[in-house]
């Protein structure tokens, strides 16, 4: 299995601190290329509980709980595992100068953490899933803590502190299900396909569902668990950035999708209409916050609130369309915004300021990089032509089928979001220049970097087939494992609502 | 008494024997190597005896004790924690201007008390074990003589260690002069479930679990635990906190094994509010702390909450969960109170929270391995914490103890503050260049190496520890 390799690969290779830049981004390369291979030589599938899958491995883990290391891999999980080492690679990059002390430990976090979001990502085993869940924490953790700004202790602790919280209570309702399962199959396991289709009752299944939730949108996040993103973003150097807003959040959205629903579909019917309303919330609210921000890299966090607003939204939809849109929602989000977090962490290298109101006619200075922030700003307000206004128009789309009220409302975000990205980039690279900064352009690494980018969402935004091709298998199955939800009832129990 | 029952005592016979040995060898010639070398091979001895065990089949020997594999697996955790205290000691008091020599003495003693107290089916053998291991630990508490904390700590916990010794004798008469007999498998008998609790028989077992909690230092019997942390040597705190309080709980799990507690009854509810109180008042004290010792204290008042919870459940998940999680908290507590000792200095030990500042970048190994038990204390993925707290989860759940898991869900989100505090001062650069404090202890070190190795390891591949947990198997 040659991702087994992928997975273990930057872990082993992570914690030699000789020249660590270059291993771990060698070793982010070489996964790289092999998750490609696999993507493009048109991969047999493994058929695993009726599902079509591109690869899969399971070992004993502990046996006398019915725990394995049982990995396997979709389209989903391969698109997700493919964005996960490329923004790995572009932190690495964008933090080439950034960081100056302690570059061997600072690389054996970035690339744990990206261990475990790996692992995340592939893990059908939940106590696996949980395993990775908390893995990622800790190193996160030092890396806001050690290698942040101003108030980095303050923002590390929020977030762990969040993370971990919603974390056990998941790990609960792992529990919680395990036994369920174990009670009435009489085989006491973890793994995710046997778990799957577990009759519960509606209480029980709302119970632990909300377990599961809690964990997930906090990570989202969605809105009133969001308190934590803004503070980590800001204060995370850029690398810790990148990993948060283009991954770290994406894990949220993935276990929703993987996890949340398929578990418990009954109960997520019942609890979609306070869902998607939380995701409109998060969409409208995520905006105007934004547009109030006077700190570029909190805005930019902001902002993430809101497209993820659209990520819980379509989660919930649940039909063809809207999920496909969350796929690419969530690729684009974690490319565009990455972008922008690295632009930012370029400029505040610069100039050190994050201050929107002390920039200003940076665009002569510094004509690329104004360049490159105007077009990923204009990415993140969705215009046509870049993928993450496929993204938000798939949601819309799959949205309005089924409630239309609702789409509407959350297509006021696309217009609060063109507010808040074309203010900031006027803000900050037009007008006067009244500090008088002078500052170097983007340079040779950077340039690759945010052209690579560039092209990755052009790509996305003006031929998303193959990716959602790819996605596609992966998404009927869920929806087919999710059977006790099929569309009709569904529309019929949002009519019965109105 | 055959051969056979006297293979079976041979490790207990070793720890008796050594005592004497080192005494009389004291009383020849006063050297610390060569009394330190006798106690550790002593130590290994037994360890060795335990594991030339003919079959682990139960063996009951007199009325007083049985070696089965639930003794065999506490006495032999036990030594080997005693082997480790050992190895931290060793450099400590090296550098301590004290009479060294008596402490191996004590230290062995108290090992002995200890592993007479996890093999006892009687209320004759609980209680001597105990008092052997609780007047070792007086002694061993206020070793450092010139020290006046310690002098305090000792005095400290041997009032309320008698006064709950006292409790523990009261109780066991009460019950003694309702049902006549003190074996644990006869009482099980005359107080089973159907027979009807008599309200003499509930004051006595009562009387008995304010003796254990005092010596478990459960909420509200935790008074002292923070105060004797703190003045007792480092290596003697660590062994505070590991080998009596572990060897107490596995004899309160064996009684309460045999002796059916029925859910829902009154003593049932009592442990679950001290289980919830543990938990929340000693993670809370803990967040105010700017003495590791203290805190270490109180984070341990909190363990021992969570064991109660993994304690009060069924099943045979139970058994697994409160053997583990102890396995995992004897390992993530040496270590602690290792790093405690290694760095401790002539005058004071290393307690301080300040004395951390920066400890990343002035001594990298002993700030990783401290972070490593840090976060192993808090339930991190890929240290034994992780895998014990989700045991005692998955034992709580399994039993429907909603309440218990929950709150320990909240509490450990608490404890998680404090136990970041600490990363974060380690973490953070000193303003100026401070000189290094501690001394080199190449025994300590060695300890802590394996210590830390053992954590990683069962917490990545907990297979094997679970198999040996296995066979211990069910009670007789």
């Amino acid at each position: 299995m040659a991702w087994v390799a992928v997975k273990r690969g930057p872990y082993a290779r992570s914690k030699n601190e000789l020249i660590a830049r270059w291993i771990s981004l060698t070793a982010l390369a070489v996964d790289l290329v092999l998750v490609l291979c696999l993507w493009l030589s048109e991969p047999h599938s493994v058929s695993i509980a009726g599902g079509a899958w591109i690869a899969e491995t399971s070992r004993a883990w502990l046996p006398s709980l019915g725990i394995s290391f049982h990995l396997a891999m979709d389209g989903i999980s391969l698109l997700l595992v493919l964005l996960t080492l490329f923004l790995g690679m572009a932190a690495v990059i964008s933090s080439w100068t950034e960081i100056d002390r302690q570059v061997g430990f600072f690389h054996f976090n970035l690339m744990a953490t990206l261990t475990g979001i790996i692992g995340v990502f592939l893990a059908v085993d939940l106590f696996l899933f949980y395993f990775f869940w908390e893995l990622m924490l800790v190193p996160m953790y030092f890396l806001i803590a050690l290698w942040g700004h101003e108030r980095r202790v303050y923002a590390a602790v929020k977030f762990f502190l969040f993370t971990q919280l919603s974390g056990l209570l998941m790990l609960a309702s792992i529990l919680g299900i395990y036994f369920v399962h174990g009670r009435k199959a009489g085989t006491y396991t973890f793994d995710y396909f046997k778990l799957i289709g577990t009759p519960l009752e509606s209480g029980t299944a709302l119970f632990l569902l909300l377990g599961f939730l809690a964990a997930f949108l906090v990570k989202l996040p969605a809105v009133p668990f969001h308190t934590w993103l803004p503070d980590a973003h800001t204060e995370a150097p850029t690398a810790g950035s990148v990993i948060l807003a283009g991954l770290l959040l994406k894990t949220g959205g993935y276990g929703l999708l993987r996890f949340a629903v398929p578990l418990f579909p009954g109960a997520s019917i019942e609890l979609a209409p306070f869902a998607m309303t939380l995701g409109i919330i998060g969409i409208l609210y995520g905006a105007i916050l934004a547009f109030a921000q006077s700190d570029l890299k909190r805005l930019v966090a902001y902002t993430s609130v809101g497209h993820m607003g659209f990520v819980l939204l379509g989660v919930f939809v649940w039909n063809e369309k809207s999920l496909q849109g969350v796929m690419i929602q969530m690729l684009c989000h974690g490319i565009s915004t990455g972008a922008l977090f690295i632009l930012a962490g370029a400029l505040q290298e610069r100039i050190h300021t994050r201050e929107i109101e002390r920039m200003g006619g940076l665009w002569t200075a510094a004509p690329r990089m104004g360049g490159a922030w105007l077009f990923f700003a204009l990415a993140s307000l969705g215009l046509p032509g870049m993928g993450n206004f496929i993204g938000e128009f798939l949601i819309l789309l799959g949205t309005y089928e089924v409630h239309p009220v609702m789409a509407a409302f959350a297509a006021l975000g696309l217009i609060l979001s063109t507010v808040y990205a074309v203010l900031m980039v006027q803000k900050a690279f037009f007008g006067a220049n009244r500090e008088g900064w002078r500052i170097h352009d983007l340079e040779g690494k950077e340039i690759t970097v945010i052209v690579v980018m560039v092209a990755v969402i052009l790509w996305l935004g003006l031929y998303p087939q193959p990716c959602l091709d790819t996605a596609r298998e992966g998404l009927l199955s869920l929806q087919k494992s999710a059977s006790a939800m099929p569309k009709e009832n569904y529309i019929e129990i949002f009519r019965r609502q109105q | 008494m055959t051969a056979h029952d006297y293979t079976a005592l041979l490790p207990l016979i070793i720890l008796a024997a050594a005592p004497v040995v080192i005494m009389l060898t004291i009383a020849l010639r006063r050297s610390h190597g060569l009394t330190f070398s006798l106690a550790l091979g002593a130590v290994i001895l037994a360890i060795l005896a335990l594991l030339w065990k003919p079959s682990l089949s139960s063996h009951k020997l007199t009325q007083l004790l049985v070696i089965d594999g639930y003794a065999v697996f506490f006495i032999g955790l036990i030594l080997v924690a005693g082997l480790f205290t050992l190895l931290l000691s060793y450099g400590y008091l090296n550098i301590h201007k004290e009479s060294r020599e008596e402490y191996y003495i004590l230290i062995l003693t108290a090992l002995f008390g200890s592993a007479i107290l996890v093999s006892s089916v009687h209320f004759a053998s609980f209680f001597l074990g105990l008092e052997i291991l609780s007047v070792s630990l007086y002694a061993l508490a206020a070793y450092m003589r010139m020290n006046g904390l310690c002098i305090e700590a000792g005095i400290k916990y041997l009032i309320l260690a008698a006064f709950s010794s006292a409790f523990l004798v009261f109780g066991m008469a009460l019950i003694y002069a309702e049902t006549g007999t003190m074996e644990f498998f006869r009482l099980a008998v005359k107080m089973a479930p159907g027979v009807g609790m008599k309200p003499i028989i509930l004051v006595g077992t009562a009387f008995i679990i304010v003796g254990i909690g005092f010596k478990l230092a459960l909420v509200p019997f935790h008074l002292w635990v923070a105060d004797v942390y703190e003045g007792a040597p480092a290596p003697v705190t660590a062994f505070i906190a590991t080998v009596s309080k572990g060897a107490v709980f596995a004899i309160m799990l064996r009684y309460f094994m045999q002796i059916d507690m029925p859910h829902g009854n009154a003593l049932a509810v009592f442990f679950v509010c001290v289980a919830i109180a543990s938990m929340f008042v000693g993670n809370l004290l803990a967040l105010f702390q700017n003495n590791i010792k203290r805190l270490l204290a109180y984070s341990s008042i909190a363990h021992m909450g969570y064991l109660l919870v993994a304690f009060l459940a069924s099943g045979e998940l139970r058994i697994i969960a409160v053997v583990f999680y102890l396995v995992a908290y004897f390992i993530m507590t040496l270590g602690a109170f290792g790093i405690v000792t290694v760095l401790s200095g002539k005058e004071r030990d290393a307690d301080r929270l300040e004395d951390y500042r920066g400890l990343f970048f002035r001594r990298p190994w002993f700030a990783g391995i401290f972070t490593v038990m840090l976060l192993s204390l808090a339930g991190i993925p890929l240290t034994a914490g992780f895998i014990g707290k989700f045991y005692v989860l998955a034992a709580g759940i399994g039993s429907v103890l909603w309440t218990p898991v929950i709150c320990l869900v909240i509490a450990s989100a608490i404890g998680l503050f404090y136990y970041l505090r600490v990363l974060v001062v380690m973490y953070t650069p000193l303003p100026e260049a401070a000189e290094a404090i501690g001394y080199s202890m190449p025994a300590g070190i060695l300890a802590l190496s394996m210590l830390m190795v053992l954590l990683v390891g069962i917490g990545v591949y907990p297979g094997p520890v679970l198999e040996v947990i296995g066979t211990i198997g069910a009670l007789p």
